[in-house]
């Protein structure tokens, strides 16, 4: 980025060096608008072309090879028959389903969470103890993933703390389903304040007042006034917490008991049966479901929210 | 450098699709399943200096330098008399030690028999030439140049040990202590939700073994060949299992929290998770049921691609050293292969109890070994399942 260096250089800076080639240069793109934004912008889009988009048609592509199933070497072929395994199999459908189900529930579960914390904090809290929530709530996020599913993996162990809130050894949901999402749910709960919070706060006041004003009691005010100006937060909360629910593998292997999510198939295939090809074809699933998901909510205005 | 790569594999793929060929077809007349031959990997001639360093993939409790336990330690003495500072890497499973070794990262492996010969037909790992190794003429006779660990007379590996995948339980949860395999099985366990299970598709054998005994009309004569009714009733039985199931482990730290904490109370386990549980405070035993039971023989091997050959060389002939093969053995709970480590064991009757020179009772211990299309109890007549329907299946069990 040595143009950018050089437009910035104060006007009186002339040394030598200045007069020289850098000097020319900049002079040069100063000239040449088309060159400059050239220079500014090949870097990041080479980057978005060559790492982002590059790793999924690599993905895409290698979904098409296979494995020999004794030496583990690929086998260059193209052929559709991962993903006929994956149409034809039941299995692959029940988890895709499940994996689903668990990250609406996450998503439901935090939406429901977050609405009245975030309004408290935008609208009730005092503003010294408004900065103190939002610290509050962002402070979870530097502790690291792994210790905090691993400290929910010892809570909900049997006789553990949370078998004790429901009274005892065994009463607690123990490891499985229920608490997959119960721990995703508090892992990405700040994903879902954070935005409904933001959105809540561009929320005049005077339009509550104004509510109030008509007659509206509290919970009217929230069903006609707040919901419909905050939906757009709600849904560029619920990217968050959806996409990365559909993709984890790691809470669910520590505190998930035997239940299997499209993360843990892919895990599986890559790290044990060292089936690339078939991972990639698995991975598609949360990619077309996550392009569906946007497309849907694209009109809503929720990318904007971002 | 990533374009270039990208492309040459899109040009690849494109190649091999317009001449129609494929690494599976290839050369008739080797001895590997459907005719393969072991791609030709010359072994080292002679020994040189250690390179300062060894990479190890290795099971859990291998490779142990004293850090798991102050008393357990057989690397610490060998890198300071060799020089090379071993790095290792601890597997789960033979699935994630293939995959490792295919990284090129990694010079030696602690091979079970399920991936010794995809090591070897796959070209991972070169023959070893067993006069560099002075400890590997006291090794016993009956893990020589086996079927997992040679192809045709050619040594591919240094045998480490072998031994028997044990029933653990609580013994404060499980009453009477068991005795077979039907603990895990039985549709009517009083310990449903609380059994684990070995979170591989090898796992499989365990329930044919179960079958072979249990179901003889089934006719299965060993774990590893099963056709299509014998291996449909293998996945029958392990999809019932799974209603009894609390969680699978490959990782053995959790195995060892979960029968702490009570999560587990019974399940497939090694004698070194045995150990460990012991050592953390948890009420468990061990038994050997009376189906018998899976196991392994081990085989230390070494990379086609070792960037420190001299040192792994080291390292294997160190590690069946009679002091540190019989700590080893005793530390994993197996027999060593050895046979002058039986007098080095600090206890006395190691080798006894662990059958180390007892060929007939290995000889009811089912060596994990890789499932192929031809079958492997020598059936012409049928076509057995491979790995990869074992690994599909497996997906399916866990649901």
């Amino acid at each position: 980025m040595t143009a950018l260096s050089t437009v910035d250089r104060p006007a009186g800076d002339d040394t030598i060096a200045a007069r020289g080639p850098v000097r020319r240069l900049s002079s040069w793109l100063h000239r040449h608008r088309g060159a400059r934004l050239a220079g500014l912008l090949s870097a990041p889009l080479l980057w978005l072309l060559v790492a982002y988009l590059g790793s999924l048609a690599v993905l895409f592509v290698s979904a098409l090879w296979t494995v020999n199933s004794f030496t583990g070497d690929l086998v260059r072929q193209p052929t559709f028959a991962n993903f006929r395994t994956i149409l034809t199999e039941e299995v692959y459908r029940t988890v895709t389903l499940r994996s689903l189900g668990v990250a609406a529930a996450v998503t439901v579960i935090d939406v429901l969470i977050a609405l009245p914390m975030a309004f408290f904090m935008a609208k009730v809290a005092s503003p010294r103890s408004r900065r103190l929530l939002v610290i509050a709530i962002l402070t979870p996020l530097w502790a690291s993933y792994l210790v905090k599913a691993y400290a929910w993996r010892v809570m909900l162990a049997n006789d553990g703390p949370v078998d004790w809130l429901f009274g005892g050894a065994g009463n607690g949901p123990g490891y499985g389903l229920l608490a997959t999402v119960l721990v995703l749910s508090y892992l990405w709960l700040p994903y879902m304040i954070l935005p409904i919070y933001a959105g809540l706060e561009r929320l005049p006041d005077s339009l509550l007042e104004a509510s109030a004003d008509l007659g509206a009691r509290g919970g009217r005010t929230v069903r006609s006034v707040v919901l419909p100006m905050i939906v757009p937060s709600v849904i560029a909360g619920s990217i968050f917490t959806f996409s990365l629910s559909l993709g984890d593998y790691i809470t669910v292997q520590i505190v998930g008991g035997k239940t299997q999510l499209i993360g843990n198939l892919v895990y599986a295939n890559i790290g044990a049966a060292n089936n690339l090809p078939f991972s990639a074809a698995l991975a598609t699933i949360p990619v077309l479901i996550m392009v569906g998901y946007l497309v849907a909510v694209r009109r809503s205005g929720a990318l904007e929210e971002l | 450098m990533r374009t270039t790569r990208v492309f040459t594999a899109v040009a690849a793929a494109g190649l091999l699709a317009l001449t129609g060929c494929g690494d599976g077809g290839g050369a008739t007349g080797g001895s590997g399943p459907g005719g393969i031959k072991p791609p030709k990997i010359d072994k080292l001639a002679s020994l040189g200096a250690g390179e300062g360093q060894v990479n190890i993939v290795a099971w859990a409790g291998y490779v142990e330098n004293g850090s798991t336990d102050p008393k357990v330690d057989w690397v610490t003495g060998f890198e300071k008399e060799t020089g090379c500072k071993v790095n290792v890497k601890v597997a789960g499973t033979s699935d994630e030690m293939v995959t490792l070794m295919k990284t090129g990262d990694y010079d030696v492996v602690s091979a079970s028999g399920d991936a010794s010969l995809r090591l070897i037909y796959g070209g991972e790992v070169a023959p070893v030439n067993t006069d560099l190794v002075a400890n590997y003429k006291d090794v016993f006779d009956g893990l020589k140049l086996k079927q997992w660990n040679s192809v045709d007379g050619v040594a591919y590996g240094i045998p480490h040990g072998r031994g028997a995948n044990v029933l653990m339980y609580r013994t404060d949860k499980v009453t009477p202590a068991p005795t077979s395999w039907s603990a895990v099985f039985d549709p009517n366990s009083p310990y449903k939700g609380k059994v684990t299970a070995y979170d591989s598709p090898i796992y499989l054998a365990d329930a044919a073994l179960y079958l072979m005994k249990h179901q003889p009309e089934l006719g299965i004569k060993n774990p590893y060949a099963l056709d299509d009714k014998q291996f449909a009733a293998a996945v029958d039985l392990l999809k019932k299992q799974n209603e009894l199931i609390g969680e699978y482990w490959s990782d053995y730290t959790k195995e060892v929290q979960a029968f702490k904490s009570g999560n587990s109370v019974v399940g497939t386990a090694w004698q070194v998770i045995v150990n460990l549980a012991k050592a953390d405070g948890a009420p468990v035993e061990a038994v050997l049921p009376s189906e018998g039971a899976t196991g392994w023989s081990d085989t230390w091997m070494i990379s086609a691609k070792a960037k420190h050959p001299n040192c792994g060389y080291l390292w294997m002939n160190h590690i069946i050293d009679p002091a540190a093969n019989g700590a080893v053995a005793e530390w994993f709970g197996e027999a060593p292969a050895n046979k002058l480590a039986c007098d080095k064991t600090a206890d006395k009757n190691h080798c006894t109890t662990f059958h180390a020179a007892d060929e007939a009772y290995f000889d009811q211990v089912w060596f994990w070994s890789t499932p192929v299309e031809q079958c492997l109890d020598g059936r012409t007549d049928v076509k057995c399942k491979d790995y990869a329907a074992w690994t599909q299946a497996w997906t399916t069990i866990k649901g």
